[in-house]
């Protein structure tokens, strides 16, 4: 029987980063992934005939160094396509557009004065993601403990808060946790600005503009990209990515295998305590390895394939009360043609309908009560615009991230609760999009729970657990799993629900690899 | 003309305790007060005749002892007496009773949930112990994170030590606790919805954020890390309303010779080559002295007492920043009899105690979002207490009133301003409310004095009504309030000090923010320190 040095659960993109890097040293590595697809939920899947998309639809803040390290240019993936232009649309076609990243940016539809507060704005949240940059790929000290190294990484931290000066470190402590609306209120005064620079800290999160958290910091981990909070589409779209990562992993040696879905991780218990022993999947199969790592949640790492016998109830309850319900849901739309949206010439930006802040609040506030959005905010991507493969020949898709569509809807997702949701999600892009009812051919609405149940994602949750500040950093999952390795020695995680948290950025992958590493010396 | 040593603008609870100890310290203090009667928002005020309201903060807990002790105010006429207990009102069924007495409290949780009546020992002990370390720091200055000074440093490693020896596990849950909803806080420990109701109204109160925002399980804390006369957690009344701690303050402070001066009201401090040097009054007055002391929260400091060109550069953009939201309304009602309510016996118990009219976490939750649309509830959230049940001076004999606090109420409407339909519409919202509970209600009532954020704002001075002179978020505590690089009670201009509850540690009748801004004020004079140190509590 094969004996594996590590055997890594779920091919998603931190999944094949971090079984590309253990088998770049020599390790033997196996990714097991439930769906027929690599990618988890990147993965480009067919939605309707000849009709593709993946549920993430843009990159931001995609790892240099793991590109780099990984040498992905040389499997096909090109990131050096331009930003996309950020629009905030307004239904009378007046819509405030931000083209290019960083200093270069240019602003319409907006005052001389949102222009120029927007420099400042940004240059200093650029100062203070900057700042916060080299942290994400590293793996954070454990709380209250402080070996030297520990204690470094938090003197790390100290010098290049003071190295900001008085009066940014004073503003970064403030910011830090500040909502979304009183940042933007500081800076801007028009609706819509304010509303699409709001949207990277809220999106993906159970967050709304006037929430006290994370969002900030949210904003400033997509910052951590490239592009500086941009999004782009590689050239080749997103799956020219996870093939890339695939390829990656292939030629490092690392064997996948897909359709294969864990059932349980395997425990060994002697005097020695517990040691996960390798795992076995849902057909009976019996795997081993020295170690396991799991890019899978972390609520059904431990709650279901560990068990909660094998695990402290402290532990267990830590895990258990892990916010990871889903707030977005995902639209797929497959069109005989562009849609005409008023005002607007090009279609290859990210469009975000959320005419004021007010909008992302009050959408929020009905899905507080388990309930979808009556008036829902959304961005819109037409992926089919950069990668012309994903449709038919002069067809095309469009893809949008709606909120906020809870995972647990009062009443149940039924299908008739997901057919009114999808027809109120088309009647809001008709008001900007007049035509876009004659155009589709075939759509699908996939709620959190849809997410759930097609990706094996707990909740849906596009990070595996919310980016709120108790669960980030030394904190995400939650203290003794922070660090990548678990109670469970040989266990250990490298999935979103790691430090620094999902998107495709390719870091919970990276720094999981690196533990695993340093512990077989 | 005479000129002192400190002015203080405002006879509040704060600015009489910081002219307490200064003039304590030998100072020759004036304190300034526009109204004609001192106590800012600590205040009873005869409104009937006969009747004597508490018309703003209505409760005693945050009071510190050793303040209490320190001035002697005991001699100085206050008494402070506990509640008895709490009952609150669920949307329907029968009501918690929460008593304060081990065996009686727990049967009647049973009756409720078995599970809660179990869990309510971790909670209490759970938020007994994070308030243990948060009310270390209530008399302390908070050190400066970006400054070099021993002092700065010395003091932000106390608090990291004070951090760190929590240990992990502690350390994640408090660093969760922070930053967490009151909902989410609850729900580790509860399941009933009326309990977690009744547990999660402190962490709305005074605050612009409901019950679901992250953020209000801290604000949770701000409200059981009191005492009544050492009953940790408890709160209370004073006798003759809460003037009575004002007043009795304004009484230490004139013992040790300090000035009160009525009806003048500042137009703007005077600044001179960069220092602060007096104040002009509404009268056209000027008062010189060498410091000048705003007990006014920052926002009216920086953006209404002061002339901006005064001002170093960014501060009245911080100022105009610093959030200090309306939200919250005050009903005060004179009564010819006691109320009952339905299903409720009638004992003292429930009398000399607080009222929730809570309903559910939802029901707190969609006042909230009213309160953003611009609007009241109909369904608003009430918490009311009878004075007049154990306190025979606040009301002729065989009457009573009572204070109905009431969230949320938007310092502006949606529909343009408050006028005087809307405010008895308002008014109308919360004694409809007490009616459903209490059938009959409203003939007991003999007069109301309906108070929103405007009134609350142009009487007492707070910004928007804001009864924290300013929200209680992290991003507004600590080394933060009232703006990062200024929470040492210095201002921007020399010779000039902040003393309010803009300050850490923040709202509630405390007198920490005064006595912690005294000490610094002392020390930048080389005077020696008067004002205690909150050893009381340490291990």
């Amino acid at each position: 029987m094969n004996h594996y040095d590590t055997i890594i659960i779920g091919g998603g993109h931190n999944g094949l980063i971090c079984a590309t890097y253990l088998a770049k040293k020599g390790q033997k590595v196996l990714v097991l992934e439930a769906s027929t697809e690599l990618g988890g939920l990147a993965a480009t899947r067919e939605f309707s005939p000849g009709f593709n998309a993946s549920v993430a639809h843009t990159l931001s803040h995609f790892s240099a160094k793991v590109a780099k390290d990984l040498n992905l240019a040389a499997y096909g993936f090109d990131f050096n396509a331009a930003p996309m232009t950020n629009i905030a649309l307004n239904s009378d076609g007046e819509h405030v557009i931000v083209e290019g990243w960083g200093a270069s940016s240019k602003l319409s539809g907006v005052s001389d004065k949102d222009k120029e507060s927007y420099r400042e704005y940004h240059q200093l949240l650029k100062r203070f993601a900057d700042l916060l940059k080299p942290f994400w790929l590293k793996t954070m000290p454990r709380i209250g403990h402080s070996s030297l190294k520990e204690s470094l990484t938090y003197a790390h931290l100290g010098l290049k808060m003071r190295m900001l000066g008085k009066h940014d470190m004073g503003e970064f402590m403030r910011v830090a946790t500040l909502p979304a609306r009183d940042l933007m209120d500081e800076n801007f005064d028009n609706k819509q600005l304010k509303a699409l620079l709001s949207w990277d800290g809220l999106i993906g999160s159970k967050m709304a503009p006037r929430s006290p958290n994370a969002t900030i910091l949210s904003l400033l981990y997509r910052m951590s990209g490239k592009y500086e909070g941009a999004h782009a589409l590689p050239k080749g779209g997103i799956e020219s990515l996870i093939n890339a990562l695939k390829s990656a992993a292939i030629t490092a040696g690392v064997e996948i295998r897909t359709g294969a879905k864990v059932k349980k991780i395997s425990i060994k218990a002697d005097e020695n305590g517990l040691r996960s022993e390798g795992v076995e999947l849902q057909s009976g199969e019996q795997l081993l390895s020295n170690n396991v790592a799991s890019a899978v949640d972390p609520k059904r790492t431990f709650l279901d394939m560990v068990g909660a016998e094998n695990l402290e109830i402290d532990f267990t309850h830590r895990i258990n009360r892990l916010r990871c319900e889903g707030y977005v849901a995902k639209l797929h739309l497959a069109l005989s043609d562009l849609p005409k949206f008023t005002g607007l010439d090009s279609l290859d930006g990210r469009m975000v309908i959320a005419e004021e802040m007010d909008s992302i609040e009050f959408a929020f506030d009905d899905a507080k009560y388990g309930e979808a959005s009556q008036k829902p905010v959304m961005e819109i991507v037409i992926p089919s615009l950069a990668d012309s493969s994903l449709a038919p020949k002069g067809q095309h898709v469009l893809s949008a991230h709606v909120m906020y569509v809870p995972y647990k809807h009062k009443n149940g997702w039924t299908e008739e609760a997901k057919a009114e949701l999808y027809e109120r999600v088309i009647d809001t892009l008709a008001s900007y999009a007049p035509d876009i009812r004659e155009k589709i051919i075939a759509g699908e609405i996939l709620t959190p729970l849809d997410l759930e149940q097609q990706y094996h994602v707990t909740g849906g949750h596009w990070h595996h657990g919310e980016l709120s500040i108790s669960q980030m950093l030394m904190m995400r999952p939650t203290y003794e799993a922070a660090q990548y390795n678990t109670p469970i020695p040989g266990l250990y995680l490298c999935g979103a629900g790691s430090h620094p948290g999902g998107g495709l950025m390719g870091g919970p992958g990276h720094n999981a690899a690196n533990e695993i590493l340093k512990a077989k010396q | 003309m005479k000129k002192y040593d400190a002015i203080i603008i405002g006879a509040g609870h704060n600015g009489l305790t910081n002219g307490a100890y200064l003039a304590k310290a030998g100072l020759n203090v004036l304190v300034v007060e526009k109204n004609a009667y001192i106590g800012g928002a600590a205040v009873s005020r005869e409104l009937e005749n006969g009747w004597i309201y508490s018309n703003c903060s209505y409760v005693s807990s945050m009071l510190r002892q050793t303040i209490h002790r320190d001035l002697n105010l005991t001699k100085h006429g206050l008494v402070l007496v506990p509640y008895l207990g709490t009952v609150n009102f669920g949307d329907n069924g029968k009501p918690l009773i929460h008593y304060h007495d081990g065996n009686v409290g727990y049967n009647h949780l049973r009756q409720h949930s078995a599970h809660d009546a179990d869990s309510m020992f971790k909670f209490q002990a759970d938020l007994t112990r994070y308030a243990q370390l948060i009310r270390k720091t209530l008399m302390r200055t908070p050190p400066n994170p970006t400054s070099f000074k021993p002092r700065d440093i010395k003091e932000l490693l106390w608090l990291a030590k004070q951090f760190w020896g929590l240990g992990e596990k502690e350390l994640y849950e408090y660093m969760r606790f922070f930053t967490t909803s009151a909902e989410e806080f609850l729900d580790d420990y509860f399941e009933n919805d009326l309990i977690k109701a009744a547990m999660a109204s402190p962490g709305i109160i005074g605050t612009a954020l409901g019950v679901y925002s992250p953020g209000s399980a801290y604000i949770l804390l701000h409200h059981v890390m009191g005492d009544v006369d050492g009953n940790i957690g408890a709160w209370g009344l004073a006798r003759g309303g809460m003037g009575a701690i004002s007043n009795a303050i304004a009484s230490a402070f004139k013992g040790f010779g300090g000035e009160i001066r009525t009806n003048a009201g500042v137009q703007q401090v005077l600044v001179e080559n960069g220092k602060a040097v007096g104040v002009v009054l509404e009268n056209g007055d000027e008062l010189r002295a060498n410091i000048v002391v705003s007990n006014l929260d920052a926002k009216r400091t920086f953006t209404k007492c002061m002339d901006k060109k005064d001002l170093p550069p960014g501060i009245y953009e911080k100022a105009k920043n610093f959030k200090i939201r309306g939200s919250s309304g005050k009903v005060n009602i004179a009564l010819s009899g006691l109320p009952k309510f339905t299903n409720l016996p009638d004992n003292k118990f429930i009398n000399q105690g607080g009222q929730g009219f809570v309903g559910s976490l939802e029901t707190m939750e969609r006042a909230y979002d009213c309160w953003k649309h611009g609007l009241f509830s109909d369904d608003p959230f009430i918490e009311t207490v009878i004075p007049s049940a154990w306190d025979p001076t606040v009301a002729p004999p065989g009457k009573h009133w009572m204070s109905c606090f009431v969230q949320y109420c938007p310092p502006v409407l949606a529909n343009g301003g408050w006028n005087a339909k809307q405010k008895e519409a308002f008014g109308q919202s919360v004694i409809d409310k007490i009616e459903r509970y209490s059938p009959g209600f409203k003939d007991l009532i003999v007069h109301k004095e309906i108070r929103t954020p405007v009134e609350i704002e142009n009487e007492v001075g707070l910004t928007e009504g804001n009864i924290f002179q300013g929200e209680l978020t992290i991003d507004q505590l600590l080394f933060n309030r009232p703006f990062p690089g200024y929470a040492q009670y210095r201002m921007p201009i020399k010779n000039m000090y902040m003393c309010g509850a803009s300050t850490h540690p923040g709202g509630g009748v405390s007198a920490a923010c005064g006595a912690n801004a005294a000490r610094e004020i002392l020390m930048d004079l080389r005077k020696p320190n008067t004002v205690p140190e909150d050893s009381f509590y340490d291990e």
